[in-house]
């Protein structure tokens, strides 16, 4: 095995691109390197792109925020810009592991390990938040919702890096909230989640939605269904009643020892309904 | 494996070491410089016993690499005591029984440093909460609590 600290994402990609054997791509190391002790991994080449410059910078540029794949989860709890204007986001990203693991873990890691149940997907879905990508052909910019594609498998190409999460700029009386269950209070995987991200009008009425359900399919979903149930509304019983409606039946989730389908289902209605309570107040709604 | 040169900062002190690529900087601590304060309870993150500050941030050494401490610093139990003289939080720790094997309690005593570093005062919760990733299987946590709130005391004092 050998570890590279390469200064550029050019020279990053080069040399993942360039690997003859499996090579891993370290920030945190907080899935890497419990998979590497448990045997899971055996990576030929480990590069760690915590030297390349900007990396470990959240920018805020006229489009919005630029979060860096190598800035821990805990340093996006300290920044109140990004706070202020993506507080579900925020709140996601917090809830990823102990404190410990806060001062490693990263979103970009946390979305390339492709865990249906990662915290902070569902609520980078939801805000509408995009991945710049580099590799050996340029770099494009795709939605996150497209970077897992099963548990565990990305749909990025060999040679490809994350290096940036954006996120758009807020228009007035938008707001996030992120909520999951786990079975204690702190530090679980989530049995089910959802992230919803509301614009309102003066008036309260919501004017842009996007909903979305984690750990209840093999990859996060965006509900479209829900966003159609809040929008044109304010969230009054009846959309609320709706959206709940349409995310248990959006869920594709599997039967195990932490919840049961029919659970899932349940659970994934009402956190969508309190997670769009919570947006709505947050957003300035009443 | 070609070992991987580094040269950090332990405790105040320039340290250079060889590893290997895929060493543990915990396995760095404890095999090859004698630093056995921290200790492996899980090796997967869970536990908190191998806990170390690196550039004032608080991590579990068993999810870094040996590699990565490349000009960082690095503090350890082994750095909080002033020779003979106990830091308030190890004091403390005494004094109020705070453990009983001993295995979670140098990643407690760092845990609860870099709390009180970023939050001198905190309230019960606040320590509760700070310190949940660190797993103790004797003490029920309440002594460690109270040890905690006595030292931010004597700190706050200082």
């Amino acid at each position: 095995m050998r570890y590279i600290r390469p200064l550029s994402i050019e020279d990053a990609v080069g040399q993942l691109a360039g690997s003859a054997g499996l090579a891993a791509i370290l920030a945190g190391g907080s899935d890497l390197l419990v998979r590497m002790k448990g045997g899971f991994v055996e990576p030929e080449l480990i590069i760690d792109i915590k030297s390349i410059a900007g990396l470990r910078d959240i920018s805020e540029t006229a489009d919005g925020f630029s979060i860096g794949a190598a800035v821990p989860c805990a340093v996006l709890g300290e920044n109140a810009a990004l706070k202020k204007a993506w507080p579900g986001v925020v709140e996601a990203a917090k809830l990823i592991g102990s404190k410990q693991v806060q001062g490693r873990c990263t979103i970009v890691g946390n979305l390339c390990n492709a865990s249906p149940a990662a915290d902070s997907v569902p609520a980078l879905v939801a805000a509408g938040a995009r991945a710049a990508v580099v590799g050996p052909s340029g770099k494009r910019t795709i939605a996150v919702e497209t970077v897992p594609t099963a548990p565990g498998r990305t749909s990025l190409a060999k040679g490809e890096i994350i290096e940036a999460i954006l996120l758009g700029k807020r228009a007035p009386r938008s707001a996030d909230a992120y909520l999951r269950f786990i079975p204690r209070t702190e530090m679980d995987i989530a049995v089910v989640s959802a992230g919803v991200n509301l614009t309102l009008d003066e008036a309260g009425v919501v004017t842009a939605a996007r909903v979305a359900i984690g750990a209840a399919a093999p990859t996060v979903l965006l509900v479209e269904e829900g966003a159609e149930a809040l929008i044109g509304r304010k969230l009054d019983e009846a959309a609320l009643e709706r959206l709940a409606k349409v995310c248990a039946g959006a869920c594709r989730p599997i039967d195990d020892k932490r919840g049961t389908i029919e659970f899932r289902r349940k659970v994934a209605g009402v956190l969508a309904r309190r997670a769009a309570q919570t947006a709505y107040a947050r957003a300035g709604g009443k | 494996m070609a070992g991987v040169a580094v040269s950090t900062t332990i405790n105040g002190d320039t340290i250079e070491y060889l590893c290997q690529p895929d060493e543990t900087l915990l396995d760095v601590l404890r095999d090859r410089l004698g630093l056995t304060g921290a200790k492996e309870g899980c090796g997967t993150g869970d536990c908190g016993a191998c806990s170390v500050i690196i550039d004032d941030r608080l991590v579990c050494s068993c999810l870094v690499l040996g590699a990565e401490a490349e000009g960082r610093r690095i503090e350890t139990v082994e750095g909080m005591a002033h020779g003979d003289k106990l830091h308030p939080l190890q004091q403390k720790f005494l004094e109020h029984a705070a453990l009983q094997c001993g295995i979670c309690t140098p990643g407690f005593l760092i845990a609860a440093k870099d709390l009180l570093a970023k939050n001198p005062d905190p309230t019960e919760e606040e320590i509760r909460f700070g310190l949940a990733g660190n797993l103790c299987r004797c003490t029920g946590y309440d002594k460690i609590v109270r040890a905690v709130q006595d030292a931010a005391t004597v700190m706050k004092g200082a």
